[in-house]
């Protein structure tokens, strides 16, 4: 079996490839706990559907209009500002574990790095995206 | 073989873990809160202090009927409980709990970015259930859950990365091993002491991560009747509440591994060590939960502008310039080398 094979090896590639299908085993086994906690809870519980039962709660009152409500524009801006500076957490991250090695011409080019992003927030800022009227 | 057995213990010590973590934390809650407000708490559950309520709590919440409303998106719905309580078991996978290969769940070499990123799917839990539920109320709370989690996201991983920088590496066995070997003037400290701003940085934003007070603005009771989980009932409401805690426990072990040294203490002897460990590591994790329980019970709630000003104007700047500082001490003293 190869897979078994990558699994008994210690270091390199194949300890690597297994850490990885562990994680992948952790999943399933937490999918399967939460089915059978979910499949378990079928037998025990009532089922006795009517129609008022169905309707949708809200705060205790008929909802009414449905399920559509006006909300903040700001959601939006919020989620796009999120996108660059997750992005960036992305690029920083194999940074800082190389830092070290990398030294002070790695350290220069970051500050360059981060100072272009700390510009867009400066710039968004400045432009009253993080202040609610 | 016996790397299949080990890896089938550990998946099933995880599986039986994280309920009791979630229960064990819940009570914690339940008891501190009540004391700090001049009450008892549950008292009658098991005779002893009330210890049971939660699993007497947990077998109603079985018994009870499994209401979607018609209006809600059935199959969304029913996914986003399970796939929040399946983000905080992810996290769970990571933590190191002792030296020695025994003691890991397993040991990642991106441990720390890992736990970030699988610890972030909860958000997507939350928003469809905020969406799927056919309620102005949850739809509210989870654009307001998902607006906080994601300004908070960012301060959490950017005062993640200057732990990462400090120690040189991703994984979480590492970052202990980095702080067992570090000292400044000869006292050994954990990363707390150099990285104090992170650490306070990284405990705030994950009270913000969990929507507990003063951040839970997305449950807010009085206003949205909490938010995204007002449709939910019985055992799709409890994973919701199991991922709340199991999530804040993951958080503060990691928090606890990463600022506190985690399973390592200054002078334990190696023979010994693999047994104090898990003690250490479940100690500073408690010593973290107990805190976050604090803050609930003492401040009130922020408004939603009060807290999206607080994450981009406060915490990402003083983040982003603690990561500029760690990186130029790391390169030009020598003394924190390490």
């Amino acid at each position: 079996m190869r897979v078994g094979r990558w699994f008994a090896k210690g270091d390199g590639l194949p300890s690597y490839f297994s850490q990885y299908i562990t994680v992948a085993l952790i999943g399933l086994a937490a999918i399967g706990m939460v089915g059978f906690m979910l499949g378990a809870g079928r037998i025990i519980r009532p089922s006795n559907p009517s129609a008022d039962k169905s309707l949708t709660y809200e705060c205790g009152v008929d909802p009414i209009d449905g399920n559509w409500a006006q909300t903040n524009i700001r959601y939006y801006l919020f989620a796009l500002l999120f996108v660059v500076f997750d992005v960036e957490a992305v690029f920083v991250y194999p940074w800082a574990t190389m830092m070290r090695s990398l030294g002070k011409s790695g350290l220069v080019e970051m500050i360059v790095f981060i100072g272009i992003l700390a510009m867009a927030l400066l710039y968004a800022w400045k432009k009253g995206i993080l202040a609610w009227d | 073989m016996t790397i299949w057995i080990e890896v089938a213990v550990k998946t099933l010590a995880l599986l039986l873990m994280i309920p009791l973590a979630a229960l064990a934390l819940g009570y914690s809650e339940l008891k501190i809160m009540a004391h700090m407000q001049s009450r008892v708490g549950p008292m009658e559950a098991g005779k002893f202090h009330g210890w049971a309520q939660l699993i007497a709590d947990g077998l109603k919440f079985i018994q009870k009927e499994d209401v979607i409303p018609e209006a809600a998106d059935r199959s969304v719905f029913a996914l986003a409980p399970v796939l929040s309580l399946i983000s905080a078991f992810l996290v769970f996978a990571v933590v190191p709990f002792g030296s020695g290969q025994r003691f890991w769940f397993f040991n990642l070499d991106i441990g720390l970015f890992y736990a970030l990123a699988v610890s972030a799917i909860s958000v997507l839990g939350v928003l469809m259930a905020g969406w799927s539920s056919a309620n102005k109320y949850s739809l509210m709370g989870g654009l307001r859950a998902a607006a906080q989690l994601m300004a908070y996201e960012l301060p959490l991983v950017l005062a993640a990365v200057a732990v990462v920088i400090q120690a040189g590496t991703m994984s979480l066995v590492g970052i202990v091993e980095a702080q067992a070997n570090f000292s400044i003037l000869g006292i050994p400290v954990p990363y707390v002491v150099p990285q104090f701003a992170g650490f306070v940085i990284f405990v705030i934003a994950s009270v913000a991560e969990l929507s507990r007070t003063p951040f839970d603005m997305p449950m807010a009771e009085s206003e949205l009747i909490t938010g995204p989980l007002t449709e939910y009932t019985g055992f799709r409401f409890l994973f919701f509440f199991m991922a709340e805690y199991a999530g804040m426990f993951a958080l503060s072990a990691i928090a606890a591994t990463i600022y506190l040294g985690g399973y390592w203490l200054p002078g334990v002897p190696d023979n010994i060590a693999p047994a104090v460990g898990p003690v250490a590591l479940v100690a500073k994790t408690g010593l973290i939960a107990f805190f976050l329980i604090w803050i609930r019970s003492t401040y009130p709630r922020l408004r939603e502008d009060q807290l999206q000003k607080f994450a981009w104007k406060v915490l990402i700047p003083i983040s982003l310039v603690n990561i500029l500082v760690t990186s130029i001490a790391v390169v030009f003293v020598s003394d924190v080398q390490g």
